[in-house]
Order: structure tokens, then sequence, then C-alpha cells
């Protein structure tokens, strides 16, 4: 048997993804709200999930197409008439 | 991506087989579908193919384009089921359709607990913590890592996502959370080596 704050973390474990992305009724948003402001570790979880996906989403995790792919695949597209300087 | 184009793609005028605009529609969208093939198969001669194979069958069936979805969402369907498939070719036993183990939800309960959040971005995506982010990426099943890839990296919702591969909703959101999960328990790992040097203030 699990004590009853540990099934509480796995219970709303579940519903982190949706909460993060807004989608969570908000019932469900208030107990897990209520669960945060107690459980540091709930806390943590969150915090860093929220941290990760901001990091995926740096222009420095997005970078541009290389030039030399850029001219290849007009290439292979029989669109070289229509390379020009890649608009900004 | 860049969901506004500072103009619009005319569909009109890509189905009437103007070459400029489809010009115009590779420019936009090559970038992120590059980039999706490059984390789905790790390698720039794989992702070449994907791009390239992307945009052929594009120009191919943009005429049957119904408009259903964005032409954004349409370009990231063939863009996934051609790094799928190139998957499939090189890495046979990878099982994209399925998710072992999904009733398992073992591998979603966190074991780390550090809190590496405030940690600057300079620090974190250093030269040696990008290498970490996209190691944590790479790792992820190929059935959970597209799903992520373009919901989170990429930021089409959780439709867009369902749409481009042919998934309920509600897959997206369990492939979504598990992905989201073991990302972080891969980077809290790697991260959190890196906190008790810059502890004390
Ligand atoms: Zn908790």
């Amino acid at each position: 048997m699990t004590n009853h704050t540990h099934t509480k973390c796995e219970e709303l474990l579940g519903s982190l993804s949706a909460y993060i992305d807004g989608d969570l009724n908000p019932e469900l948003c208030q107990e897990l709200e209520k669960h945060l402001a107690e459980c540091d570790n709930c806390r943590i979880v969150l915090n860093t999930t929220k941290r990760t996906i901001d990091l995926v989403q740096t222009p420095l995790e997005k970078p541009d197409l290389p030039e030399d792919v850029r001219e290849r695949l007009f290439h292979r597209l029989n669109l070289d008439n229509y390379l020009t300087p890649k608009p900004k | 991506m860049d969901r506004q184009p500072s103009n619009e793609i005319s569909l009109e005028a890509l189905i009437a087989g103007d070459r400029a605009e489809f010009a115009r529609l590779v420019d936009t969208y090559s970038s992120p579908i590059y980039r999706l093939g490059l984390r789905m198969l790790g390698n720039p001669q794989d992702a070449e193919d994907v791009l390239q194979n992307t945009f052929l069958n594009a120009l191919t069936h943009i005429q049957n384009f119904e408009g259903r979805s964005s032409l954004a969402t349409w370009l990231y369907r063939i863009a996934a089921n051609e790094a799928l498939m190139l998957l499939r070719k090189k890495k046979p036993e990878v099982n994209i359709e399925e998710m072992e183990g999904e009733e398992d939800a073992e591998d979603v309960r966190p074991t780390q607990f550090v809190d590496w959040s405030a940690l600057p971005e300079e620090e974190l995506l250093s030269g040696e913590g990008k290498k970490a982010l996209d190691a944590a990426v790479q790792q992820l099943p190929e059935s959970l890592r597209i799903v992520f890839l373009l919901r989170d990296v990429e930021g089409l919702s959780i439709k867009e996502t369902a749409d481009a591969l042919n998934l309920t909703e509600t897959n997206v959101k369990t492939r979504l959370l598990r992905a989201r999960m073991a990302l972080r328990e891969h980077l809290s790992a790697y991260y959190s080596e890196r906190l008790p040097a810059r502890s004390e203030k």
C-alpha cells in the first residue's frame, strides 16, 4: 500500500501534460493546483517539464535549412529558376 | 513554424501549377521539414531524402489537396509518412503504430526531483548541454518522438498532430505525456549534475 500523498501524485501526474497545455477541466485544474501548492516534488516535475518544452523551442534548437541542401532541393524539384536568395 | 507568412501562400495558384508559388511554399516549410527528418532519422543524408521526397510528393498531389487541414498540416503529414517509411526500411524492428507496454505507467513515473529549471539558458544550451538535449530527444522511441516533435518542437496543436499522424487526439495526448516525462527524466539526470557547483551564491 502506498501512502495517500504518493497515490495523489501519481493520480495527478497524468494530468500534468494537459495542464501545461491549458487543456485541463476546471475541477481537475483546481485539484492539481491545490496539490502543487503543497507538494514540492510535483512542483519540480511541473517546472522542469515546462522548462524542457521551452528549451526545445528556442531558436538555437530550430536551425534553418543549410543553403546547399536548399539548392539541391530546388534542383530536384526543377525549380532552379526560382532559386532566388531566400526571403527573410 | 511561421503560421502567418508575411503574405499567405495561394492555394489556387498552387493548384493551377504556379511554379513560383510552389517555390514559395518550399521556402516557407523546408526548414521545419528538414528539422523533423533530422530528428527522426538522426543524420543529414536521410533528412535530405525525407525533405526531397516530401516536396516531390506534394508537387504530385497538390491537385488532390482538399483543404480539410491547413497546408502546413498536410505537408507535415506527408513528411511524417516519408520519415516513418524510411525508418521502417532502415530499422524493420521499429514499430511505429504500437506503443510497447502502453498500459504500463511505470516509465512515466518520475524518479528525478531536482529543480534545474532556474538554470540560465546559456548553461542549459551550452555546447555540451545542447548535445545532452539532442541525445535525450534521440533516445525517445520513434512512436513518441514524432508526436513530441510535431507538437512541442514545431508547435502544431493536438488536433493538427492527430490529423498529421492519423491518430486519435487521446492517443496523441497519451504519447505526448509519455514523451515529455521521458525527456524530462533524461534531462534531469544530466542537468542536476550541473547544479551543485553553482548552488553556492
Ligand atoms: Zn505530488
